[in-house]
């Protein structure tokens, strides 16, 4: 059995001071704030904390957040899968453009992304006034808010499908077309059972991201409780109204969520063959 | 008929034009949008939008916190990265998945809990009254909210590089009788310099384009974010535009940059 050993022995200094700095900003600026939140959701007892988090409103919200961002991310899978196919087998000019604009919702400011969407999609705008013809309300809808988060997810699953297409062994595509495997079978028996968990990886990944946004889908949803607000947006509305404990029940539940997420996207990142620090 | 498999032609038209479609609808036209309804009224009145008393001193508070946001992170960055990539030690794997939670935490949420800790029925809300500093609805809220978001981006980018790096050339440093400054300078720095910068190019254009963190710890104070934000409330959409065309010229040099540093310097680790 392996012995616990604490600290390896090094012959490097600046251990001590670095891992205490670092501890010590990490504490002093999410674990001591994040405590708090708890703290204040569960101010009034278990029973108020249950009753904010989980009222009427609230739970309509969650229903948005997680339904609106469930198809977001399947959108974002589907097409993430095209994009992911041309960048990492085809060669054409202007390749590395696509490239970055794949990485565009990364460096976009919501807010910028929220305004620029709402005045495509409102009835007047260039998408919406199409949408209106066939009777869907492009903005201040369910619609806006799928929109908003496909925006903000495009990243996720092409960051980590391109390596995964990438690495997939030529020899094994060459043995199955050899054996006489059809296109279809190729696709569906070979390279898709390699690449799944990357793929599923992205669509986790761009679903946490949406769940949390809120930039982006203010501007958009037109904020209806009820039916268009997001679980983002009554934490805001609660806290203008200082109702602290009401929007921190809230905020510990999307806490939860996030930590489901994050302890989720770590398995699958081991799964792909990566440590924690380099996915 | 070796090599990859290869799909039919229309298999290739259909998986390109999806591909084409999507980021044209989702990412291009946004960002068109963006500058056609910046100029559209003029270039006079996108040089006012941005020359108005509230504009500049918008972008100068975005500024300042974006730079602050940097160095406190690049510094943390830094120091968290040496411990982590250069020493083996217990529970490493969770202080590392820890530093990724402002990922996944609602930006919202960034931002509420600095309320919670400073605001005045907060935890240290009356030790902040008795000291008289203001923190919630201050410079230093926004700060502390950006911090926060932006608090992943140069550690994550360190510590992918670090950890793979070795520890050797510090190790022959240290033998040569070389001090921790010397080492660092000399031996470390020069090593990881390129990944610093990526982590900092991330931080810096997230730090400025932040929005839902800074909105619920700035009160009556104005971001850039926030700025646009209420301008396209007032119906001023033109000037909404103008200045989010700022931003986004910003974000588009952050990606040349970012790119350009994933190309020419082999790092492609620390999306996000």
């Amino acid at each position: 059995m392996k012995s616990f050993v604490l600290k390896k022995h090094s012959a490097l200094p600046g251990f001590g001071v670095s891992l205490g700095f670092g501890l010590f900003y990490i504490c002093l600026l999410i674990l001591i704030p994040l405590a708090a939140l708890a703290a204040q959701a569960v101010d009034g007892g278990f029973d108020s904390f249950l009753q904010s988090a989980f009222s009427e409103r609230a739970i309509e919200a969650y229903k948005l957040s997680f339904g609106a961002s469930f198809i977001a991310a399947f959108i974002n899978a589907f097409f993430g899968f095209c994009i992911s196919w041309v960048l990492a087998r085809y060669e054409f000019f202007g390749k590395s453009i696509l490239d970055a604009l794949v990485d565009m919702p990364f460096a976009l400011p919501t807010a910028v992304a929220g305004i620029a969407l709402t005045t495509l999609y409102a009835t007047d705008g260039l998408i919406g006034s199409l949408l209106d013809k066939v009777g869907i309300q492009g903005a201040f809808s369910y619609f806006g808010v799928v929109v908003a988060l496909v925006f903000v997810g495009v990243p996720f699953t092409v960051r980590t499908l391109v390596p995964a297409l990438k690495e997939l062994p030529i020899e094994v595509e060459e043995a199955a077309s050899t054996l006489g495997a059809k296109g279809y079978q190729i696709m569906f028996k070979v390279i898709i059972p390699a690449i799944w968990i990357a793929w599923v990886s992205g669509f986790v990944l761009s679903f946490a991201r949406a769940v949390g946004e809120y930039g982006s889908v203010v501007f958009i949803s037109g904020n209806l409780p009820f039916k268009t607000e997001i679980a983002p947006l009554i934490i805001v509305t609660k806290l203008e109204q200082y109702e602290y404990s009401q929007a921190a029940s809230i905020a510990l539940v999307m806490l939860f969520v996030s930590l489901f997420f994050l302890v989720l996207t770590d398995y699958l990142g081991r799964k792909l063959g990566n440590t924690g620090a380099d996915r | 008929m070796s090599g990859r498999y290869k799909e039919s032609i229309a298999a290739k038209i259909f998986i390109t034009s999806c591909a084409l479609f999507f980021i044209g609808l989702t990412v291009v036209l946004p960002l068109c949008t963006v500058f056609y309804f910046a100029f559209k009224d003029g270039f006079e009145v996108y040089i006012n939008a941005l020359t108005t008393k509230e504009s500049i001193s918008a972008i100068k508070l975005t500024l300042l916190v974006g730079v602050v946001a940097l160095l406190l992170n690049s510094i943390f960055g830094i120091a968290i990265a040496w411990a982590i990539g250069k020493f083996d030690f217990a529970f490493k794997r969770w202080l590392v998945a820890v530093i990724d939670l402002p990922f996944t935490i609602s930006p919202v949420i960034a931002g509420m809990v600095f309320i919670l800790l400073f605001g005045g029925s907060g935890v240290f809300g009356e030790l902040c009254r008795e000291l008289d500093i203001k923190i919630v609805f201050s410079t230093t809220g926004i700060i502390l909210a950006t911090v926060f978001v932006t608090l992943p981006f140069v550690a994550r980018s360190l510590i992918s590089l670090m950890s793979t790096q070795g520890r050797e050339e510090e190790e022959a440093a240290a033998t040569l009788g070389a001090g921790f400054w010397v080492m660092f300078w000399k031996v470390t720095l020069p090593s990881i310099k390129w990944a610093l910068l990526y982590g900092a190019v991330l931080c810096f254009a997230r730090a400025i384009g932040d929005f839902g963190a800074v909105t619920v710890v700035a009160g009556p104070l104005r971001t850039v974010t926030i700025e646009i934000f209420d301008l396209y409330n007032e119906y001023k959409t033109a000037e909404a535009f103008a200045v989010a065309s700022v931003l986004t010229m910003v974000a588009l040099v952050a990606l040349a940059a970012k790119k350009s540093i994933e190309k020419y310097h082999s790092l492609n680790r620390g999306e996000r």
